[in-house]
């Protein structure tokens, strides 16, 4: 079945009208993580700070003394999104400052691979931010790498294409469900009120939110600029990229049923995947049925097993005595 | 008030009196009390302030780092493996220029694992932007925390408080705690001129192409500089208030010395008592102790030495392929004098991974170079060494 590609004019949508991002930035034609941001900060509001790692949008935001966003923006070292956004989180609270949403907006690389040890302490401890990951796929600002987003059979400057990736891509949602935090979401360009609705819901939840945001990029997918909303549909669409969200580590939601498309009209929009022959192509179709049996199955197992029980906060009573050494 | 206290819990109360209002910290010895000490303050409410818990000392730092960029007075403490983790971070606080006061217990670097003191952890930071104080006792610990929070927030530049593993973390020593009145009147609340603010939106941190990035390293230099002067300033006010003043460095029976022993940290304690014993017998010894190393108090450093007859430098440190490191530091403060201004300098490597230095150490360092037994610039002391130094290089064990 062929994805129908024309319901979405752009003009029908309903999105929050006002801009927190500012034209004049750095990003290339037809870049998804420009849109992004753009949407991201449509759906918070102003009341936020944003934390930016090492990534494409540590170009994009502009050199000193520029910045495209009307926002206290804090530009940090490549693997402390997380921490960096928890830090900024206290001072706040210690100053009284209770209304301001701290997001940190970090790439594909640094949220699976360099970010990944401070990403999981920042939600183990659930501390109160939104955690947004752009996720084209590779390390794109340095010139299309290979990282453990990378899908199966992509090419990248790492992955040359006769020895293209052999792994299949790291799931970071399911890590990140299993460290039981609140919210956990993927979304996707293509699906721009979807996208506003769930960081405004992870915005309404105390405690860590994930959201796992599918971006296109021309120069790193080897794509034409003009196909990149197309493309990021078509990811959802072929069941490649499902959009789902999980609440409490066990309740799913499917929030987009795709049409299923035959993969290879996502493959054959993008460079990178050129060099796929059959039995390659097979292996991805064979994948996708099996995650998404695995995404079925856990979508069932939400609606057995209720939420976990409500956290009881922990109280020592006056004068109990702690154990304690040297 | 009078309490019997530890180096690092002298550094717990120095950080709650200071009023902290984020810790972002990780457990690793011998550092870890001071963190626990933190722990039980916030836990028991008589500190008023965030801790976050971290998974590294990587993000430790990194917390601190954007805390303070959002205005929040910080925390934090590590040694050896922990500061070394930090590194990135290290350079990036001074540069972010903010104001962050962190506790490095000296300890030794692996391999071979050690937990006991040398110095090669906080000087190999040397290079930073970094302030750095090296504390000889649990009292100066917790005067130079205070301390460290006001000049910071005055020259915008981070500070590295430093003490001894174990001869000065873990050691009990009666401290006079100061009143938290007076702590409050000496350090007013952190107020940035620089800082996230929804009012006034900005970018902090992002790229800087070549034509402006030397002006910002230029001001780092420049702070340093101005630092020197606070630092001295902060110490007489700090007298002022508590009878305790401190200065960029301590001189003990400096007037007619002709052999200086110049050292940091604890060591200076055991040489105290060497001094005096060579005065007793007439030997005219003095004691020169590093307290500020970053900013390097150079003219300082040349107007007491000028003159001497020989200065001794004890660096438990080593750049190796060089030498002691307060030696070359020294050595080249010195340069600019006379000839016949210029003392020789004799330097002895010693105490790292936590040996210990003893009087008669010092003695022996202090009596081999003022007998002219010992001529040799440099010198590894009590250290076994090999029969065939060539093959003694390139052999383990």
């Amino acid at each position: 079945m062929a994805a129908d590609l024309t319901t979405y004019d752009p003009r029908n949508l309903h999105l929050p009208e006002g801009e927190i991002m500012r034209s004049g930035h750095l990003a290339c034609p037809g870049c998804g993580a420009a849109l992004g941001m753009r949407l991201a900060l449509k759906a918070l509001g102003p009341k936020t700070m944003v934390v930016i790692p090492a990534c494409c949008w540590a170009v994009i935001n502009g050199p000193y003394p520029f910045g495209a966003l009307d926002v206290p923006v804090l530009q940090v070292a490549f693997e402390t999104a997380a921490i960096s956004a928890s830090g900024i989180k206290a001072a706040l609270d210690v100053q009284g400052k209770d209304d301001i949403t701290v997001m940190a907006w970090a790439g594909d690389g640094g949220t699976f691979d360099i970010g990944f040890q401070s990403l999981s302490g920042t939600v183990e401890r659930n501390d109160d931010i939104i955690y947004v990951c752009y996720d084209n796929e590779a390390y794109m600002n340095t010139g299309i790498q290979r990282s453990s987003a990378t899908p199966y059979g992509a090419w990248t400057t790492t992955t040359p294409a006769h020895t293209p990736k052999a792994e299949p891509k790291k799931n970071m949602v399911e890590i990140m469900v299993e460290h039981r935090i609140p919210y956990t979401a993927t979304a996707s360009i293509a699906f721009p009120e979807d996208f506003v609705r769930k960081m405004r819901k992870a915005q309404s939840i105390r405690g860590a939110k994930f959201i796992h945001l599918w971006i296109s990029c021309p120069a790193g997918h080897k794509s034409e600029e003009r196909s990149s909303v197309k493309i990021a549909r078509l990811a959802v669409e072929t069941g490649v990229f499902p959009l789902y969200e999980v609440e409490d580590g066990v309740h799913y939601t499917i929030n987009h049923e795709p049409a299923f498309t035959d993969v290879t009209e996502y493959l054959e929009l993008q460079g990178r995947f050129r060099h796929l022959d059959e039995s390659q192509i097979e292996n991805i179709r064979r994948n996708l049925e099996w995650e998404w049996l695995r995404l079925r199955a856990k979508v069932e197992m939400g609606q057995k097993v209720p939420s976990p029980p409500a956290p009881v906060k922990a109280k020592v009573d006056e004068g109990a005595h702690e154990p304690r050494g040297e | 008030m009078r309490m019997v206290l530890k180096g690092n819990g002298a550094v717990a109360h120095g950080v709650r009196l200071a009023r902290a209002q984020v810790i972002s910290a990780y457990p690793i010895t011998p550092q870890t009390s001071i963190i626990e000490g933190l722990a039980d303050m916030v836990s028991e409410g008589k500190l008023d302030a965030k801790f976050i818990k971290v998974e590294s000392e990587h993000s430790a730092l990194a917390g601190c780092i954007s805390a303070s960029s959002a205005g929040a007075r910080v925390f934090t403490a590590t040694s050896a493996q922990g500061l070394a983790l930090m590194h990135e971070l290290i350079h990036w606080a001074a540069g972010a220029r903010l104001p962050i006061v962190l506790a490095n217990v000296n300890r030794a670097m692996a391999p071979g694992w050690s937990i006991w003191t040398d110095q090669n952890d906080s000087l190999s930071q040397r290079d930073t932007g970094w302030m750095q104080v090296y504390c000889e006792s649990s009292q100066e610990v917790v005067d130079s925390v205070i301390q460290a929070y006001k000049v910071s927030e005055k020259v915008l530049l981070p500070t590295m408080v430093i003490l001894d593993a174990f001869f000065l973390s873990h050691t009990y020593e009666d401290v006079e705690v100061p009143e938290q009145s007076m702590v409050d009147g000496f350090l007013p609340p952190l107020d940035l001129p620089q800082k996230m603010d929804l009012e006034r939106p900005a970018a902090l941190g992002n790229l800087v192409f070549p034509d402006r990035y030397m002006e910002f390293r230029r001001k780092m230099d420049l702070a340093h500089d101005l630092a020197l002067g606070v630092w001295e300033e902060v110490g007489r006010e700090w007298g002022g208030l508590t009878g305790r003043s401190y200065g960029l460095v301590e001189e003990y029976r400096l007037e007619g010395a002709e052999l200086v022993f110049v050292t940091a940290a604890t060591a200076a304690s055991t040489a105290r008592v060497v001094i005096d014993a060579m005065r007793e017998e007439g030997i005219p010894a003095g004691l020169l102790r590093l307290r500020v190393f970053r900013p390097f108090p150079a003219e300082l450093l040349r107007g007491v030495l000028a003159g001497r007859k020989k200065v001794v430098v004890l660096d438990r440190n080593c750049s190796f392929g060089h030498h002691g490191i307060f030696h070359q530091e020294i050595k080249s403060a010195l340069y600019g004098l006379p000839d016949a201004q210029r003392p020789p300098m004799y330097g002895f490597i010693a105490g790292l991974g936590g040996r210990d230095i003893r009087p008669d150490d010092i003695d022996g360092m202090l009596r081999g170079v003022w007998e002219g037994r010992i001529t040799d610039p440099v010198s590894w002391w009590d250290v076994l060494e090999a029969k065939d130094p060539a093959r003694a290089a390139v052999v383990m064990a």
